[in-house]
């Protein structure tokens, strides 16, 4: 195996084999995360069902009972739920990702690997997180009589792999900015809790008129969270529109990211 | 063929990307308040010259397979750099570096040891990070342990280890990777003596058996000699010296030993430098501010320091660092209790800051004098590594009646009292 360094590499080759070499530092690295977070905390894994249960709870009172947000017909814990699970996967990860290089500093100025690993990594151990939540979904469908459409379930796996995208794609641009600019950690905060208010999490893509209601779709959380409800929770038909502009603006946010991650890559262990 | 060859290497830093505190907010604004102007600035390719700082400038060499090559040289001289430039953890500004191997590098101990895991899981880990696979490490995993003699902790999370078992552990995976190429940067220099004839021999073993190449950066010269037959020297950024290892050494020592008692820039475009101001000269003087021939521990000395505010109302300050041959830091002084000038707006002009150093509180060797200087709230630092260098010899004063060694990194002269009670 031959190895050139040179002052610049190739920025848009992905190098697919080195990854495949790295395989086993990416599941460490998972295992980690997963491992890490389960014992620091006393009620380990119940962490992550108490918090969008907490969450709905507090969101169905205010915003269902008394600000009487429309919710499309579906009773508002259901409703509210089904977008927070997938939005708090999107956000957990967005803010894990953000800080994965400053995070693990140590390790990046210290040792090679494709840096690549470290925020994709931070997302995937999100997926833990998802999949024990999405329990307290599947007991609410049962209890309030819904079962998803055939479309909707075939869909599922694409919904969760769009989320994980367009997580890595805004999480890989916030990281890379995160390493050169400090004070990145310390608007993302503020940044995330802005997205969900832009996001139809509390409230329906229906409160925009059907016309304008594409627009939306720039965020890609607003299409993915829009299909769950109409397919997985299997109320009505998916809205193809919303979803196909959320998928593009997904890519787009991909590209977007992953250039820039590219550019500034070689030189986190100079600027970190 | 070469196993490692590298042409024409060197590697530049832009002080700016040392600076602590880069804000996007900052950015953002000046983008904002004169667009124009930030393109330009941004596409400009003239910078001026005295922000930039060659760690490494045009290396040439090449290393056979199971060859050892140690790389001496002082604090500065490149060293780590050219180690991170090995291992791809930061590109070289221009040249090239080929490689005929996977390179497993070590450039500090435990490198991703995290403190809430158990040894056990520490290992996977570390192993992964180091490069290894995971079946690999399996394989090793009973090695490992047992070169690392910590069987009874493994379940603990690390954490709780003394730091004594930890660099066992740590450095018990390291020993254990297995690529063509291993990087080795200053990791003997923890632990204690016993382990660190241990690691030694392990790594003599795995030259010679298994015929790997290893590049081996340290400051103990012991360490060197014994296991590696070709050194090469780096001095400033560029490579002085290729020789076997005894030549190498001996050259290394004789240079280190020559009084650098005084440093001038007589060019200010070269002189080191923040945005406020250029360093003009350091000098090691003697009670009456004259540059002294030669000191002992029993003087006092200055470390005099002239620089030219070069922004009108500058915000100045600057940190005295000396270090022992080991590359142990000694003592480290900032003048911010200084009245006259300091925390205050510095009119254009020479000054001249003086850190004043008192007889009978150093021990005997050599010093290497490193300066910071910083900007206002301790931004814009930059770091001139060894400005001087000079030796202090013993002297009487502290000694008193006793003869022997002191194996201290000070030797100050402190008042005893004792009562009959």
């Amino acid at each position: 195996m031959e190895i050139v360094i040179k002052p610049k590499n190739k920025w848009w080759q992905f190098d697919w084999k080195e990854i495949w070499l790295f395989r086993d530092l990416f599941y460490f690295l998972t295992w980690r995360d997963v491992k890490v977070r389960y014992k620091q905390t006393t009620v380990g894994a119940l962490w992550a069902i108490f918090q969008p249960l907490i969450t709905m709870i507090v969101f169905t009172i205010f915003f269902g009972k008394f600000a009487k947000m429309p919710s499309d017909g579906i009773p508002y814990p259901i409703f509210v739920y089904s977008g927070l699970l997938f939005w708090t996967l999107f956000s957990a990860g967005l803010s894990h990702a953000s800080n994965s290089f400053i995070d693990n500093e140590k390790i990046v100025t210290k040792i090679y690997f494709p840096r690549v690993i470290l925020p994709t990594s931070a997302i995937i151990t999100n997926i833990i997180d998802f999949l024990v939540a999405s329990i307290i979904l599947a007991v609410m469908m049962f209890v309030y009589h819904f079962s998803p459409s055939l479309i909707g379930l075939l869909l599922l796996p694409l919904l969760i792999v769009m989320t994980v995208f367009s997580t890595l794609g805004i999480g890989l641009l916030l990281a890379s900015l995160n390493v050169k600019y400090r004070d990145v950690r310390f608007i993302l905060p503020f940044f995330i809790q802005l997205l969900l208010f832009i996001t139809p999490v509390i409230y329906p893509v229906s409160i925009v008129s059907a016309q304008y209601r594409w627009i939306l779709g720039l965020n890609p959380m607003s299409g993915i969270i829009d299909a769950v409800r109409a397919g997985v929770l299997g109320t009505r038909d998916i809205d193809w529109l919303l979803l196909g502009v959320s998928a593009i603006s997904m890519i787009v946010y991909c590209i977007v990211g992953y250039l820039y991650f590219k550019k500034v890559e070689r030189y986190f262990a100079d600027v970190i | 063929m070469p196993i490692i060859e590298v042409k024409n290497v060197s590697k530049k830093y832009q002080i700016g990307e040392r600076q602590p505190y880069l804000a996007l907010r900052d950015t953002l604004s000046a983008i904002v308040k004169a667009p124009v102007r930030w393109l330009r600035s941004r596409h400009s390719p003239t910078k001026v010259s005295d922000s930039e700082f060659w760690a490494l400038k045009d290396i040439n060499f090449s290393v056979e397979p199971g060859e050892v090559l140690g790389i001496i040289g002082r604090n500065g001289a490149g060293k780590s750099t050219l180690l991170k430039l090995l291992s791809q953890i930061t590109p070289p500004t221009t040249g090239e570096i080929k490689l005929n191997g996977r390179v497993g590098s070590l450039l500090e101990i435990g490198t991703g040891f995290h403190p809430e895991l158990t040894g056990r899981e520490n290992v996977y880990l570390n192993g992964a990070i180091l490069g290894m696979r995971k079946r690999e490490i399996e394989k090793k995993f009973d090695e490992i342990v047992d070169f690392a003699g910590i069987e009874k902790f493994l379940d603990t999370p690390v954490k709780r280890y003394s730091s004594g078992m930890y660099v066992r552990l740590a450095f018990a995976v390291a020993a254990h990777l297995e690529p063509e190429i291993l990087v080795i940067d200053e990791v003997l220099a923890v632990g204690d003596a016993e382990f660190q004839k241990k690691c030694l021999g392990k790594m003599d073993e795995v030259t010679k058996k298994e015929g790997r190449t290893i590049l081996f950066v340290s400051h103990n010269m012991g360490a060197i000699r014994s296991l590696c037959r070709r050194v090469i020297t780096l001095e400033k950024g560029r490579l002085v010296g290729d020789d076997s290892a005894s030549v190498s050494i001996e050259k290394y020592i004789n240079n280190l030993s020559t009084n650098v008692f005084e440093k001038e820039w007589d060019n200010i475009n070269i002189a080191p430098s923040n945005s406020d101001a250029a360093i003009r000269s350091v000098r090691i003087t003697d009670e009456n501010e004259k540059i002294v021939e030669s000191l002992s521990i029993d003087d006092p000395f200055n470390i005099e320091i002239e620089y030219d505010i070069k922004v009108e109302g500058a915000y100045f300050g600057m940190t005295a660092i000396l270090y022992d041959i080991n590359g142990n830091c000694i003592l480290s002084s900032i003048n911010n209790k200084e009245q006259s000038w300091y925390g205050k707006p510095m009119p254009l002009g020479r000054y001249k800051s003086i850190c004043k150093i008192p007889g009978c509180f150093l021990n005997n060797g050599w010093l290497n004098l490193n300066i910071n200087i910083f900007g206002r709230n301790f931004l814009d630092i930059k770091t001139i590594p060894d400005v001087l260098h000079f030796e202090l010899q013993d002297g009487q004063k502290v000694r008193g009646d006793y003869f022997g060694g002191y194996g201290s990194i000070l030797r100050p002269s402190f008042d005893w009292d004792t009562y009959q009670i």
